[in-house]
């Protein structure tokens, strides 16, 4: 039983997978509906949803796509025209069978009839207008058949010696059967008399083709429908399967002599080489014209042709295959862990070596240390999985989200291939889709009102990804009506969140649509505008470590830009010391370290207040915020940082300098403490802990408030 | 937690915590470690001594005697680190138990067990699972579920909050 629970488990874990990808087809077709390796790939994911569907008692599943599917079987043989309606309603039906997999029963699932009825229609639709035109149904049903399957033929073509006189040209019909596929025409001229006996109204020559088309073999009958009779002709099927040289069956004496030890395959060698090729020994002999011979080494070469590019194709397809392995991200995390592990321990070794000051040991040390940071690259590059996975998924979002305001929105993506951490990645999902439905419904203006103002009526939406050193930038770029600093400066007096007469650059400005409760749109639609978006969307990214940066020119459009790191496991760390404890700070926020001493203290009548060539520096002192006993050395370090654009130093005991800082998180027991994010474990084995510099400051700053209050 | 669901004979390790000898059941005990040095994590109360690094993972380690109202643990040569594993919230969750000194592995038949008495513990009787018997001397068998519950560590969380607060007065 539990056996078979993870076999489901397994079903719906693809299953999401092909519906994720009938979409990707879905909107590829919507822009080219005659594409058939896109038909093909949705109808290739109905039939294995329901194919492993009914297999693992997804009965309403399988029944469900089975429908669909029919009616892509219509679609993929050409009998129903891709069209929006159909796109639509594939969509639906996507959604319908994602419903389905989401409830455990499927019985609370309804409107999958609905969508059913439609698809009926257009099936039925079909065979109305097929009745109707009654051509040769036998036919079709025969080329349709064999489409998409590429067969090989060979024609001998013998016109009468007249044909000429009944107004046929054969090199016509051989123009038109190089149109059908890849071609091969040899002509035979042993026919041709001696000059003095030619007529030249006759015709003497013939062919030989060998034609590789995946139009049947009534496509080439229909070439020859009006010589049939004046010419011998026969086509036959020499490959239908694009199987060539299968070992059955088709082994060559030799190999067969080799396999059965009766010969080795060198002596089988030296003979060949003394051997003749078969034909030339049979031109010899005169068993053939040379001609005769040269046609059918001809459809040798052809078919050893197309078989060579059939292996290509093959080859490659498994190359795909081979490449990627579906892994659990479980072992992944652990592997991640271990790595870590590893680091930590390897620190340790180089720590060790260089206070024994043994030279073997220093050197094999330096060779792990060497090893593991490649290990260590390697196993994050493990965890980079390329962005585009999750921008396609957000065309959709688009799709339903013009429809929905009518207004009319092209989406671009650029850097797709971009690589970012998967946690990273899954965490993105709901702020970007926040930030597309704010560009969609309060950027993009409608059709209407953006012709007037002289831009295309189409909507353009961008996002795009790309590295920028250990972090990962991502755009969203809109051409819509842009933010007009002026409305969002009275909006926030209005809120009471700046005063009417403070004086704020246009950035600080945008950086207040990011504060919680605020919400400029007039009219709340549901697709956003209630105001408890965009502060969600800063606090998200903040706890990826990451930032958010608005600009934006009124009537021009709005750029949204996140930074986010590259990954989450593994920081560069500044390495400080208060009293017996150490401490990491994010090396990405420090900009420089000055000296603290008693003098630099009395000097300022004990306000928190540091010069550093001439700007003042307010400070926090982390041994009074963590109140962390023992006496403090005569030289204190600041260690200066930049946060929001602010310079905010941090006095510690001791700097000791970079640290390769493998985060760990604290558990449960510590969520809560705000100003420390998390853990790391040092060369010696011992734990520091990783400030949270962002919150130390905020922190810093409401005591402040309280303390003057 | 009633003394009815100790109906088969369990096995305990027991361990002392200054004088007293108190006991926990096995199947929650993961390892025992010396004791080693221990990273205060500011702003949480005291007998959140820390966190250490086992074996690359970074485990807090609780002090039972400062839980329990008794004097900061001090390291000796005895002291250990009981390393359990609990479930709060139904998450299972490794922690770290300072001890004075671990004794043995002691199995308990249900009828040496019995409730602890409701007055006169000295110790919230929520933690207590049940007292055991032995030679006459009597062993606290604790509930460490229940210490390490989640309204335990709300209390971190309010500790925390006024660590702070203090400190912004200063």
């Amino acid at each position: 039983m539990a056996d078979m629970d993870k076999h489901k488990e397994a079903y719906m874990e693809e299953a999401y997978e092909l519906l994720a990808e009938l979409e990707d087809a879905m909107l590829a077709l919507e822009e080219t509906p005659d594409d058939g390796e896109l038909i093909g790939r949705a109808f290739r994911a109905l039939h294995t949803i329901k194919g492993s569907g009914s297999m693992f008692g997804f009965d309403k599943i399988a029944a469900f796509a089975h429908e669909v599917e029919t009616v892509f079987d219509l679609v993929r043989n050409g009998k129903i025209p891709v069209t929006k309606q159909l796109i639509d309603l594939t969509l639906s039906a996507r959604d319908h069978i994602k419903r389905l997999l989401d409830s455990p029963d499927g019985d609370t699932v309804t409107g999958g009839e609905e969508i059913l009825i439609y698809f009926r229609k257009l099936a039925i639709q079909k065979e109305h207008k097929e009745n109707r035109d009654a051509v040769a149904p036998i036919i079709n049903e025969c080329a349709s058949k064999t489409e998409n399957k590429n067969i090989t033929f060979r024609i001998q073509f013998r016109p009468n010696p007249d044909i000429f006189t009944k107004g046929i040209d054969p090199v016509l019909l051989l123009d038109e059967l190089c149109t059908l596929g890849n071609c091969k025409i040899l002509a035979y001229t042993d026919a041709i008399p001696q000059l003095e006996d030619i007529d030249p109204e006759s015709c003497y020559t013939y062919w030989d083709i060998i034609i590789t088309t995946s139009k049947g073999m009534n496509a080439i009958k229909d070439v020859f429908i009006f010589v049939e009779d004046e010419c011998k002709l026969s086509i036959d099927v020499i490959d239908d399967t694009g199987k060539f040289d299968e070992e059955f069956g088709n082994k060559k004496i030799g190999e067969i002599l080799i396999e059965r030890g009766f010969i080795t395959q060198e002596n089988l060698r030296k003979v060949l080489g003394q051997q003749k090729r078969i034909g030339e020994m049979l031109v010899e002999a005169n068993v053939i014209e040379p001609q005769k011979l040269e046609a059918a080494l001809s459809e040798q070469q052809h078919l050893r042709e197309i078989k060579s590019i059939k292996e290509t194709k093959q080859s490659t397809q498994q190359a795909e295959a081979a490449s990627s392995i579906r892994v659990s991200s479980d072992k992944l995390d652990r592997l991640v862990d271990l790595v870590g592990e590893l680091v930590t321990v390897q620190a340790r070794l180089t720590q060790t070596a260089a206070s024994k000051s043994d030279a073997e040991l220093i050197l094999i040390a330096e060779e792990v240390e060497r090893l593991t940071e490649e290990l260590r690259d390697n196993t994050m590059s493990v965890r980079l999985v390329p962005i585009g996975a999750l921008f396609s998924k957000f065309k959709r979002l688009v799709r339903d989200l013009s429809a929905e305001t009518g207004k009319e929105v092209e989406m671009l993506i650029e850097g797709a291939e971009t690589e970012i951490d998967k946690t990273v990645i899954e965490r993105l999902n709901d702020p970007l889709v926040h930030l597309i439905r704010n560009s969609i419904d309060h950027g993009i203006e409608q059709p209407g009102k953006r012709s007037s103002l002289g831009k295309p009526a189409q909507g353009l939406l961008q996002l795009s990804a790309r590295h920028s050193g250990a972090y990962v930038l991502i755009e969203i770029v809109d051409d819509g009506a842009g933010i007009d600093p002026e409305v969002i400066r009275a909006k926030a007096v209005e809120k009471g969140m700046i005063a009417p007469a403070d004086d704020l650059t246009e950035k600080e400005i945008f950086s207040l649509i990011l504060a919680p409760g605020f919400s400029t749109a007039k009219t709340i639609t549901n697709v956003s505008g209630r105001g408890v978006g965009m502060d969600v969307v800063k606090r998200a990214i903040e706890n990826l470590r990451g930032s958010i940066d608005i600009t934006s020119r009124k009537g021009v459009g709005t750029t949204i830009t996140l930074q986010l790191p590259l990954t989450l496991a593994i920081i560069e760390g500044l390495l400080v010391k208060i009293g017996p404890d150490y401490y990491v700070m994010p090396l990405f926020s420090v900009e420089e370290c000055v000296e603290l001493t008693g003098d630099d203290i009395a000097r300022t009548h004990g306000r928190q207040i540091a010069n550093v060539r001439g700007k003042i520096v307010p400070y926090i002192s982390l041994r009074e915020q963590f109140s962390i006993n023992g006496g403090k050395p005569s030289i204190e370090q600041i260690v200066i940082t930049s946060i929001d654009g602010h310079r905010v130093g941090f006095v510690v005991d001791h700097v000791i300098g970079e640290h390769q800082t493998v985060i760990k998180s604290l558990g449960r027991f510590y969520k809560t403490i705000e100003g420390i994010s998390g853990a790391t474990i040092l060369g010696d084995g011992t734990v520091a802990l990783i400030l949270d510099v962002v919150k130390l400051v905020q922190t810093a700053e409401l005591e402040e408030v309280t303390t003057n209050a | 937690m009633s003394i009815a669901e100790i109906i088969e004979a369990t096995q305990h390790l027991t361990f002392k915590l200054d004088e007293e000898v108190f006991a926990l059941d096995i199947a929650k005990v993961r390892e025992v470690l010396e004791f080693t040095k221990v990273t205060k994590v500011p702003q949480t109360p005291d007998f959140m001594r820390g966190v250490i690094n086992l074996r690359g993972s970074v485990v807090p380690v609780v002090d039972l005697r400062l839980k329990f109202g008794m004097t900061e643990t001090q390291k000796s040569i005895t002291t250990c680190i009981i390393i359990v594993e609990v479930s709060v919230d139904g998450e299972k969750t490794i922690l770290g138990a300072l001890a004075d000194s671990v004794q043995e592995v002691l199995e308990l038949e249900p009828e040496q067990i019995e409730p602890a008495p409701k007055i006169g513990m000295r110790l919230n009787t929520e933690f207590i699972k049940g007292m055991g018997k032995r030679d006459g001397e009597f062993i606290i068998i604790l509930d460490i579920d229940k210490v390490f519950s989640m309204d335990e560590l709300t209390m971190v969380q309010d500790a925390g909050g006024r660590t702070k607060d203090s400190e912004g007065k200063n």
